[in-house]
């Protein structure tokens, strides 16, 4: 059986919409990777990310998650222990009123003995960090803490995937460095699969790869360096690219030696230090 | 329309368990048309401190003057203050209720009691005013907008009540890198056709860098600094001890000159940085 999701194909529909959301896309996400997702708003990234774990079925085509197509209702909740996922609003996701409870949430819906949920529980709460606040209501904890318990909520379910939809959205800067810091020890560390939408091109940055949706299709496909180097196309369908990648551009269109592919501050400043 | 903020401290809950100081002592002055920044970390009284300003929140101690009027003294008329200062919250779209955008916007210049053909006057030129179509627009369901466009219709229906001053607490929070700089552009555009002062709270110095004339920045219920872009930005560690981030580029210049290389340092937008290091670089006969 093949360790990873699949999608051939696939068109999607909404059932008031009179255009395809998605229009033939075919991805693969293998086991143990870290893909960023980007596009515009309504390029049709958050419906992909629902088709991952089934909430969606395609209208035409075919999504599998190990090798199990989310058109069979039976396979419905098998996938959905394998590919958990985390939205926006931490505060939509939070359903009780202590912390450890909440991430018990899931795998007590699984049936789950006691025992065992209670080791989950920690071992869920320690990967985030928060095992100092297990006792503590959910509305005490900032932003950040808050994603961090939903994030530990699925974690409890023992998922091989986590897709993250903007999960950092409504966060602040701080707050964002906190999630982005747990996504990628989950996935370093903890061996998990993660598919992160995101806007903000810096944690687009931290992934193995990257995909770049725009209307309904898959734009582009790479790692950072190659996906960053294209400024021209990505602004021209509204993305950002981080300032220094943008400088450098700039500065190569000058005449400049520089190299075109630079994704951080550290690597700016050692391109330019010959030449200044 | 000045604002002065004058030893003012908020405590929330006094008296009781919960009590917690969300401002200590905040001086601030707010000139007529000036684009000012207010920037810190979350729970650093930010939004304590704009409640202020139109009276929403009663200062502790301490006083807010708006327009000569001490909004604590007795018998002020709060309405005419709230329509002077137009204070634009975090998710506005939230706040959207009515059938059709027309009467969304609608609803601050009715409630003032205009008539009705003033009203529809505001109506259309506010909604123009964000950069969207009124005749294809007006009709529509807010509901059914994108994302942005519901910010937009929000935003319009604080605009349509007239405000000299106009506070906008984290506008672009969780729009795409367009949806952001689509709003951020209409700020800029209707500050000048309305001679209007403008705050902005943001977490983005990015955005701060490009758009405002003044900044300031509150930690732990402090105004710890004020000052031009520039004039912040110096003081980089300061910002990053409190957990606020500098532009990229301005990090950048930084860097190169903690390695010897001569170039200035209050750069803060890539144009700049461009420039910036051009001209360092053929000083050394490489461009």
């Amino acid at each position: 059986m093949a360790a990873e999701i699949l999608a051939e194909g696939v068109c999607y529909q909404y059932s008031r919409s009179s255009q395809m959301a998605l229009k033939d896309v075919n991805l693969r996400i293998g086991k143990g990777e870290f893909v960023a997702i980007i596009g515009p708003n309504g390029s049709g990234k958050s419906t992909l990310a629902k088709l991952f774990n089934g909430l969606f079925v395609p209208t035409k085509g075919r999504v599998t998650v190990d090798g199990l197509d989310t058109r069979d209702r039976e396979n419905v909740w098998k996938i959905r222990q394998k590919a958990g996922m985390v939205f926006q609003n931490p505060d939509n996701q939070i359903v009780a009123t202590v912390v450890e409870e909440d991430v018990a949430f899931g795998p007590e819906n699984l049936g789950v003995p006691p025992e065992e949920i209670r080791r989950r529980v920690d071992e869920a709460l320690e990967i985030v960090e928060l095992k100092d606040y297990a006792q503590k209501p959910p509305h005490q904890l900032s932003g950040g803490q808050k994603q961090r318990v939903a994030i530990a909520g699925i974690l409890a379910m023992r998922p091989e995937y986590i897709i993250m939809d903007e999960p950092t959205a409504m966060l602040d800067p701080v707050g964002r460095k906190e999630v982005i810091n747990t996504v990628k020890r989950l996935n370093r560390e903890e061996g998990k699969t993660i598919v992160l939408i995101t806007h903000f091109m810096e944690e687009a940055v931290q992934a193995d790869r990257i995909i770049v949706m725009s209307e309904g299709r898959v734009l582009m496909e790479g790692s950072p360096r190659e996906i960053f180097s294209k400024v021209d196309e990505l602004k021209t369908i509204g993305l950002d690219v981080p300032q220094v990648t943008e400088l450098a551009h700039r500065l190569k269109g000058r005449g400049l030696a520089v190299r075109s592919d630079v994704l951080t501050i550290d690597e700016m400043v050692e391109c330019l230090c010959p030449l200044l | 329309m000045p604002i002065v903020v004058k030893n003012l401290t908020h405590v929330y809950m006094p008296g009781t368990p919960f009590e917690s100081v969300a401002l200590r002592d905040v001086n601030w002055k707010v000139e007529d048309g000036e684009f000012w920044g207010l920037i810190g970390h979350t729970g650093s009284g930010k939004s304590t401190l704009i409640q202020h300003l139109n009276g929403l929140l009663k200062p502790t101690s301490g006083e807010v003057i708006v327009d000569g009027v001490n909004l604590s003294d007795r018998g002020v008329n709060l309405r005419e203050i709230r329509q002077k200062v137009g204070l634009v919250f975090q998710y506005p779209e939230h706040q959207l209720f009515e059938e059709t955008v027309e009467k969304d916007v609608a609803f601050g210049p009715r409630n003032l009691g205009l008539p009705e053909d003033e009203i529809a006057r505001r109506v259309k030129e506010a909604i123009e005013l964000v950069g969207l179509k009124y005749d294809e627009i007006k009709d529509r369901s807010p509901f059914e907008l994108s994302g942005g466009q519901m910010r937009r219709v929000a935003i319009a229906g604080v605009l349509a009540m007239k405000p000299k001053v106009l506070i906008l607490d984290e506008p672009t929070v969780g729009l795409d890198p367009r949806g952001r700089d689509e709003i951020l552009g209409q700020i800029v555009e209707f500050r000048k056709k309305q001679n209007m002062t403008v705050i902005l709270v943001s977490h983005s110095m990015e955005d701060i860098a490009k758009l405002v004339d003044k900044i300031a920045v509150m930690h732990k219920g402090r105004m710890v600094d004020s000052g031009t872009p520039k004039q912040i930005f110096k003081n980089y560690e300061a910002l990053a001890s409190m957990g606020l981030d500098i532009p990229q580029v301005t990090h950048l210049m930084i860097k190169l000159k903690n390695r010897g290389k001569d170039v200035a340092t209050d750069v803060m937008t890539v144009e700049e940085a461009e420039a910036e290091v051009l001209k360092a670089a053929r000083r050394k006969g490489h461009a």
